[in-house]
């Protein structure tokens, strides 16, 4: 009952870390030509993205929240840094209203959410629908073209621009990690999460911390978008599709409980690292990539698996 | 000397039914006033009116002599109100260390967390009580007593003026109680005022300096606890006249239809439950709340499973595993909570009578809307549902009339067995003489009934024997004829019959903490 410590609180963490391992164990073997530098920086500047998204997905599922907005918002927020660009704002204002533009749809779900009280997989539901025809109605699908020379990998070139990704990812990493454990209000989080009416009773207010969760998620999908979109000569206005699932996913296989109180960034950084390394596995080991999904949902559905088998013994 | 905290002539109303009239009660710093009184009787909406969870309609509330003009939860915690609920309001996922630093740490979303700071609090707490839990143990690995003891632990470091504590020690061991009334008593020492709820009276000369009783909302008396006895405080708690006529129709007795033997569950918390009814007879199943009259019936439902024990319908054991078995035996459960389990408040009244026995209303998986409207119909005027039609939605009926619809899908599986729980909870005087009526008239036609209730004058009105439960077991029986308020309530405070016996205190099993998580 009590003395359970450290290791086996963080048993899905480990667990999943250890399974990362094995898999980075038969690549090494089979594959060495995975671990070239060249080719490992390239997938860690794509993955960059992922993780920012997956961390901010972490703080809205440990809340009991859900956003499946983030896809749009990204796409959204890729074409406003585009546009912004070619309009001649110099590069820190275009990072700027890039993120202020993802804070602006994360308070729309925000107050939806939390003044309302509507159940937010319906609320992002609609706004997901609503941000991405909006993007098609004002845009046609059109690709934002004919960008100024500062903006791909911020006028660095492709390498030093590859490492400010990386590093602009694992410091936002490490800084959400360190606010999560270290800030009253990054604990506020796992206690509205855990259960709202205790925490009201404690004297937080539950409906606020939602509030600036949902205006916080979109304000980092707008920093992952930035991120990806200086990667490339022009802007694809669906660059964010599927990207809602792809950090859910990363969450929960990492350990955070869809059913809030519970998740850890370090479990969010594993789960991103096995996803992301299952396809470019395949490729390695000459295996059928289109065995990526399948392999990529088998794992999700072991993991939730064992939540509720564990859940069903305590 | 001004009291610590005064209140006077404090009412509260919901919905016309007076949960308070006029009552007035004070504490002085350094004392513990304990405050009993049946279920329903007053305690907890007094309590909500010092902790500013409710607004009194009149009265006034004085701390150190300073009226309040307005209160509320934040106002109450600001002046040194801290409050202990029966129902830990913990957090589950969170460690032990977490959840008490989180009642006891200032505001502000930018304050650094100091883990180390937080842990030490938390050991030298935890020992004050005499609690052996490791603080890192998340809470929902906690049992019922252990989170208990949390929630104590955490008041304590609140470093409360006024303390507040209901039920404190429902469920703890015999170690607990000691090292608790221990604190109790350093806590008086150093002048915080204790405001004492327990249904365990023998407790209260342990730790009491003053007694309050209350009665279906008024004030019986305040008295020195030296100068009141268990009797006394027993006959002050249930004093009154049973007002409301119960029409108890001689029902010729049949043949014992259900048995139910040493039924147990570690999970719901049931340790030895006995008890049988025959045909044709009303069985209260009476108690206080927590003693298990709920989740027995959960039991015999099959909504939960049972470690022990058997159950034999007409002679024959049964096994029943589900809602399902229970039906098809001829168990039918109309549970407590209504408006959560017992109707659909947004379908139809034929759609709610209908849904146990849609089997015999449709033929090849195809409804047969009109042997539905027949069936619907039928119990709408057996039973006297006032509604407008059988299409009309069932939460816009009156509670009297939700319940009678709940009573008509039951009905209609034709059972052997009616298990009722709570039957006339929050419905008003005419509607719950019709729902009394019926139970009569169902029993007269040879159905066993179970009726569960916290209302001693209903259980002494419809009861042919009542079954008492105490700390998750049936701790005696006694005959229609036999039975008083006081005999009743001395059985479910876990006093044996005769009084100068003293009954092993037992330590509830199983955690059962929450229901599992949503």
């Amino acid at each position: 009952m009590s003395g359970l410590g450290f290791g086996s609180r963080h048993l899905r963490e480990w667990s999943v870390a250890l399974a990362y391992a094995v898999l980075l164990g038969v690549l090494a073997v089979l594959a060495p030509q995975f671990f070239k530098p060249d080719y490992l920086r390239g997938l860690l500047v794509a993955k960059s993205t992922v993780l920012i998204v997956a961390v901010g997905m972490t703080l809205v599922i440990v809340a009991r929240q859900i956003d499946i907005s983030v896809g749009s918002q990204f796409s959204v927020c890729g074409v406003i840094a585009g546009l912004l660009a070619k309009a001649g704002w110099p590069m820190p204002l275009v990072a700027a209203g890039t993120v202020a533009a993802g804070a602006a749809m994360g308070a729309c779900n925000g107050a939806l959410v939390s003044t309302l009280g509507l159940p937010s997989i319906v609320v992002t539901l609609a706004t997901m629908a609503i941000f991405r025809e909006t993007l098609r109605w004002l845009r046609e699908g059109e690709f934002v073209l004919g960008l100024p020379g500062d903006f791909q990998w911020f006028g660095l070139g492709q390498q030093a621009g590859q490492w400010t990704v990386i590093l602009v990812a694992a410091a936002f990493f490490l800084a959400a990690a360190w606010c999560l454990r270290f800030l009253a209000g990054g604990r506020a989080v796992y206690a509205v999460g855990s259960d709202a009416e205790a925490a009201r009773l404690a004297g937080m207010r539950p409906r606020l911390v939602v509030f600036l969760i949902f205006v916080g998620m979109g304000a980092i999908t707008g920093l992952a978008s930035l991120l990806n979109a200086i990667q490339f000569g022009v802007v694809d206005p669906n660059s964010g599709a599927g990207l809602e699932l792809q950090a859910i996913a990363a969450a929960v296989v990492g350990g955070t409980a869809i059913s809030g109180g519970r998740g850890t960034l370090a479990g969010t950084l594993i789960g991103v690292a096995l996803l992301g390394t299952i396809g470019p596995a395949l490729v390695f080991l000459n295996a059928e990539p289109q065995w990526e999904k399948a392999i990529q949902g088998l794992i999700i559905l072991t993991a939730v698996a064992t939540d509720a088998i564990e859940g069903r013994r305590r | 000397m001004t009291a610590l905290l005064k209140l006077t002539h404090i009412s509260k109303s919901y919905q016309g039914l007076h949960a308070l009239r006029g009552v007035s009660f004070d504490l002085a710093a350094g004392e513990v006033h304990a405050l009993v009184g049946e279920n329903g009787a007053g305690k907890s909406t007094l309590i909500k009116t010092i902790t500013g969870a409710v607004v009194p309609d009149e009265g006034t509330i004085e701390v150190d002599g300073v009226p309040l003009a307005v209160n509320d939860p934040a106002k109450s915690r600001a002046l040194g109100i801290r409050a202990i609920y029966q129902q830990p309001a913990l957090f589950p996922d969170l460690s032990v260390t977490e959840n008490i630093a989180l009642g006891l740490e200032p505001e502000g979303a930018w304050r650094r967390v100091r883990w180390g700071r937080r842990r030490s609090q938390a050991r030298a707490l935890l020992a004050r009580i005499g609690a052996r839990i490791d603080p890192e143990t998340e809470v929902r690995r906690l049992t019922m007593p252990e989170q208990q003891l949390v929630e104590i632990a955490r008041a304590i470091g609140a470093d409360a003026r006024i303390l507040i504590m209901d039920e404190p020690t429902a469920s703890l061991s015999e170690q607990e109680v000691e090292n608790l009334f221990r604190v109790i008593r350093e806590l008086r020492a150093d002048g915080v005022g204790i405001i004492y709820i327990s249904h365990r009276l023998e407790e209260l000369p342990q730790v009491a300096d003053r007694v309050t009783a209350l009665r279906d909302g008024t004030l019986v008396g305040t008295h020195p606890m030296s100068r009141v006895d268990r009797a006394e405080l027993i006959r002050m708690m249930v004093g009154r006249e049973i007002s409301a006529v119960f029409p108890k129709r001689p029902v010729e007795r049949g043949a014992t239809r259900l048995e139910v033997r040493a039924l147990r569950s570690r999970a719901e918390g049931i340790s030895d439950v006995s008890f049988d009814v025959r045909a044709g007879e009303i069985l209260g199943l009476a108690g206080l709340i927590g003693a298990g009259r709920t989740e027995a019936a959960r039991l015999l439902f099959g909504l939960a499973p049972k470690d022990a024990g058997e159950v034999r319908l007409d002679g024959r054991p049964i096994d029943v595993r589900s809602p399902a078995d229970a039906v098809a035996h001829g168990i039918a459960y109309v549970p407590e909570d209504r408006r959560r389990h017992g109707v659909i408040l947004e379908m139809s009244v034929a759609d709610n009578a209908t849904l146990a026995v849609l089997r015999t209303i449709s033929s090849w998986g195809w409804l047969d809307f009109g042997r539905e409207a027949a069936l619907a119909s039928e119990y709408v005027d057996r039973l006297g549902v006032k509604t407008p039609s059988i299409t009309t939605a069932v939460g816009s009926l009156s509670g009297g009339n939700q319940q009678k619809v709940a009573l008509a899908r039951w009905l209609a599986t034709a059972p052997k067995v009616l298990i009722l729980d709570e039957p006339t909870q929050g419905i008003d005087v005419g509607a719950k003489a019709e729902i009394h009526r019926l139970m009569g008239d169902l029993a007269a036609r040879g159905l066993a009934i179970v009726m569960i209730s916290s209302e001693l004058p209903e259980i002494l009105g419809m009861s042919d024997r009542i079954a008492v439960m105490h700390a998750g077991s049936v701790v005696g029986v006694i005959d229609r004829a036999a039975a008083t308020q006081e005999s009743i309530l001395a059985l479910a405070l876990g006093h044996a019959p005769h009084a100068d016996q003293r009954t092993e205190r037992r330590r509830p099993p199983g955690p059962a903490a929450r229901e599992a998580a949503s």
